[in-house]
């Protein structure tokens, strides 16, 4: 029985639970609903609640927690020289030996033992999926008849019902803190054993990154070099260039249509800036590469220049025109929430209109702009797509805008994409990167939302 | 001072004037000039947006539209029973594993007779694609009757003749070396001149998953890969958010705990997206070992992404319900859960379904974070199912737009014209719905 017939079947019983309660309930009022403390409907959801729910979080935890279970079991059980393998060979052979199990196919000849651990292995699955099967059902059966006993006309059944029904409503509000508790602890633990082996102050101040790490130990350049300086100054140079494009594009767009735009002219351009947002940022990243990129090399032969076709200014000033719209939709959001009695007061003092919005609106919305605007940059910043595509990979130590530089979201692909082990420094390395840009946005934003929340209770 | 007002009495002599007002008429000049500038900027920043978006646009329908051409000969076949099936048992396994590369290049080998030196030989038959030899297979154990007779086939070319026919690539010349020799430009010349070149319509982009050759490969495989990554994405998200809005909105009492949560979810929605990735491949791969590159984990990731943005439209939509409709079932004996789902959510559907539908258009597009848990390989099948291998519409379009040859990058383009069609189609929906359902209290 695999686990999705298994799952329908527990389904199934879910649906002839809530049949039987509600038949139950209906049968020992026998003198109608009416002396029910409940409507029998309720009646029918207790009994489905403890019949369905039980046997599914149990099925999910096995699903859960079988692998390593199995995973332990087995390497328990292969022979002692390949128990002290160094955990990425003995992840290999583990991969061997699932593939083994499951028919698939395996590289090489392949010695008794990985066929014993196969064997084990499949026995194994083969068990645990049969004990599932058998728990959960059993729980399904065992919740029905309990609460099917319990109904008795007096029976709070709606209260019980409600009170899961909250409990549901609060767990799924918390999948938002495990989320982030999630993120967290990943991010930390893989950090961690990358900074076991690299110290964090040649991480954080290191001028030289190449990660790759040579395949036999006495090569050149062996261990390779993490200092990821050189990618925190090519993230902040590409920022940059894609601020200075996005936000006084942004602003002004947004005071356009704000406060200039007749309402049909409205109609048209926020449109086009909601298409702006809407397009997906590998498309922007297409763009970058296959059109930007070689325009502005083209344009520097013409003059020239010496431009890179991996340009942080073509990768930059794409992702200027991606945040456009994130910039002028917030500071629109802003410039409208300021009181119309503040703009009345200076036409009334006989300020023209562009005065108006320099001298008594901006100064008045700043707090909620520059909110707006750190957000912006927390985006500039994890953005992704845009700089794997069109921005370079080596990592230059450069504030030339002509020249290739690359990024920590580009560093962080180019580690994890691809097949390797999991254990070298190498990969871990993506997961300390991944750390710094997550804690450098979460200030970002949190002093940004602290800022835009303050400044709108201040209208409200 | 025109409208009948009599003039105020002036103490300065006459025809001398206000020094104030002197000045400020002598600096209107100058404001009315900074007034028109400022509206300018204004206006240039939204001519800028508007022109960046033509350019994309124009960029990616240029590129695109060619590949939903693609061109093809027509070429008579001869199959005979020798080079298939010489002992002639039909048996499907003998049919399955004959040469059919070769009845082909026979086939094209056979109007161009003065073609006899190896290399020369060799660019001949590289002008054809290995599907016309999958095609004729096909067509061979279907129907094993054709064999020992003549048919006509269209067999696609390879992308580099196809490049040349729509004009993207020209021949080498003395000195310049492309693609295409001189040799093939005037082979190719002589079969347009017997007319037996012919642009169709590309199905095959339609029909086919990725492929190594650029005149095989489809973007079936990644539209159905993004289909099922959708699929567990809406199943996860949302009830999750919608829940989630409920609880924050309708019952959480207002103390640290619903605080925290609330940081929590406005944060998230800032958190770059390929941090979530990072949190799939060390958690749902690593630590609970579910399987690289497969949908189910896409759709776990991505509901993750998509999570914020439904929750935060899902609690403007119960915050729009007006407290009077709760006032009257509560007055009427309902229950508080009563009141919230038989009243308040089925009012606030439309405007949760508006939110999710934009969730929804934020993941299909979203890259990143599946580059991270392996969705970014080289997948030949067509998924059947949330556990299989697959890639998504994206990641299919990152992947040609890195490739080499331009067959793959104008392949790209017009993946990306059907992705932007979809979310096109997403967000008119979300629109209509919205207003089809808008109500105002």
């Amino acid at each position: 029985m695999s686990v999705t017939i298994l799952i329908a079947t527990l389904l199934v019983l879910t649906a002839i639970g809530f049949w039987l309660g509600r038949a139950r309930a209906v049968a020992t009022a026998s003198g109608g609903a009416g002396r029910l403390n409940s409507l029998p409907g309720y009646y029918g959801y207790y009994v489905a609640i403890w019949c369905g729910l039980p046997a599914l979080l149990l099925v999910l935890l096995w699903l859960a927690i079988e692998p390593q279970v199995i995973r332990a079991l087995v390497v328990h059980s292969l022979p002692a020289s390949a128990r002290d393998l160094d955990p990425a060979r003995l992840g290999l052979l583990l991969n061997d030996v699932r593939n083994l199990a499951t028919g698939g196919f395996v590289a090489g000849s392949v010695d008794a033992g990985v066929q014993a651990a196969a064997e084990r292995y499949a026995l194994l699955k083969a068990i645990g999926l049969a004990a599932m099967t058998v728990a959960a059902l059993a729980l399904a059966i065992a919740g029905l008849t309990y609460a099917r006993r319990r109904i008795r006309p007096d029976f709070r059944a709606r209260a019980r019902v409600e009170a899961t029904v909250r409990i549901a409503l609060i767990a799924c509000s918390a999948v938002a803190i495990i989320t982030t508790v999630g993120i967290v602890l990943s991010l930390i633990f893989e950090a961690g054993r990358f900074f076991a082996r690299i110290s964090p102050i040649e991480f954080l101040l290191g001028l030289e990154w190449s990660p790759q790490i040579a395949l036999r130990a006495d090569q050149v350049g062996a261990a390779g070099l993490f200092g990821a300086v050189p990618l925190f100054v090519g993230t902040l140079l590409i920022s940059v260039i894609a601020m200075c494009v996005a936000m006084p594009v942004g602003l002004l767009a947004a005071i356009y249509t704000a406060e200039y735009a007749h309402p049909r002219a409205r109609a048209i351009i926020k449109p086009i800036l909601e298409i702006l947002a809407g397009v997906p940022t590998v498309v922007y990243g297409f763009f970058a590469a296959l059109t930007v990129a070689p325009f502005f090399r083209n344009l520097g032969e013409g003059v020239g220049l010496q431009i890179s076709s991996e340009s942080a200014l073509a990768a930059g000033i794409v992702m200027g025109v991606m945040i456009i719209p994130f910039v002028s939709s917030l500071s629109d959001d802003i410039i409208t929430a300021v009181p119309q009695s503040m703009r009345e007061g200076s036409y009334g003092l006989g300020g023209t209109q562009s005065e108006t919005i320099r001298k008594v609106i901006l100064p008045a919305a700043l707090p909620g702009i520059v909110g707006g605007f750190l957000l912006a940059i927390s985006r500039a910043i994890g953005e992704t797509m845009i700089v794997v595509m069109a921005a370079g990979l080596a990592a230059n130590l450069t504030a030339n805008p002509l020249d290739a530089v690359t990024t920590v979201t580009v560093q962080v692909v180019t580690l994890l994409v691809g097949d390797q082990e999991f254990d070298s420094p190498k990969t871990l390395a993506a997961f300390a990167l991944g750390l710094v840009l997550f804690c450098v946005t979460l200030v970002l934003n949190v002093i940004a939302l602290h800022v835009v929340n303050r400044y709108r209770e201040q209208y409200e | 001072m025109s409208n009948g007002v009599e003039p105020m009495p002036n103490r300065l002599p006459a025809g001398a004037q206000n020094p104030v007002s002197a000045a400020v008429t002598a600096s209107l000049k100058r404001r009315y000039a900074a007034e028109r500038r400022f509206r300018l900027y204004g206006l240039l920043a939204v001519v800028f947006a508007a022109l960046s978006l033509a350019a994309l646009v124009f960029t990616i329908v240029q590129t695109g539209l060619p590949a939903f051409s693609t061109t093809m000969v027509r070429l008579p076949v001869t199959i005979s029973s020798e080079a298939i099936d010489p002992a002639g048992t039909r048996d499907p396994q003998t049919l399955s594993g004959a040469d059919y590369q070769k009845v082909v290049r026979d086939a094209l080998a056979e109007l161009f007779p003065d073609v006899t030196g190896r290399s020369q030989r060799r660019d001949l038959f590289s002008m054809l694609s290995p599907g016309g030899a999958y095609e004729l297979r096909n067509r061979v154990m279907a129907d094993p009757a054709v064999i020992g007779s003549r048919i006509e086939m269209l067999i696609p070319v390879a992308d580099d003749i196809d490049q040349y026919a729509k004009g993207h690539i020209e021949a080498s010349s003395k000195g310049i070396e492309t693609r295409i020799t001189d040799d093939q430009a005037q082979w190719f010349a002589r079969l347009k001149d017997r007319g037996m070149i012919e642009s169709v319509f590309n199905t095959r982009l339609f029909t086919a998953a990725d492929s190594r050759s650029p005149e095989l490969a489809g973007i079936w495989g990644a539209l159905v890969g993004s289909f099922w990554t959708m699929a567990v994405t809406l199943v996860l998200s949302f009830p999750l958010a919608v829940g989630a809005a409920i609880y924050l909105e309708e019952f959480a009492p207002k103390n640290r705990w619903t605080q925290l949560i609330e940081v929590n979810i406005n944060n998230l929605a800032a958190v770059p997206s390929i941090v979530f990735g990072l949190l799939g491949l060390a958690v749902f791969l690593n630590f609970f070992g579910l399987p690289r590159s497969a949908p189910l984990v896409g759709g776990m990731v991505l509901a993750l992404i998509t999570l914020p943005t439904i929750i935060i439209a899902s609690r403007a939509a119960l915050k729009a319900v007006p407290p009077s409709i709760r006032e009257a079932a509560l007055g009427v004996g309902a229950s508080p859960i009563q009141t919230v789902f038989h009243h308040v959510v089925p009012l606030a559907l439309p405007g949760m379904l508006t939110g999710t539908i934009i969730g929804m258009a934020q993941a299909l597009g979203e890259t990143a974070p599946l580059l991270m848990i392996g969705m970014v390989a080289f997948i030949v099948d067509i998924p059947s199912g949330p556990l299989d291998p697959a890639t998504v519409m994206p990641v299919q379009i990152y992947l040609w737009s890195d490739s080499p040859e331009r067959a793959f990058v104008e392949r790209a383009s017009a993946a990306i014209i059907v992705l932007l069609g979809f979310l096109i189609v997403m967000n008119v929906l979300a629109v209509v719905l919205r207003k089809r359902f808008e109500r105002k209290w």
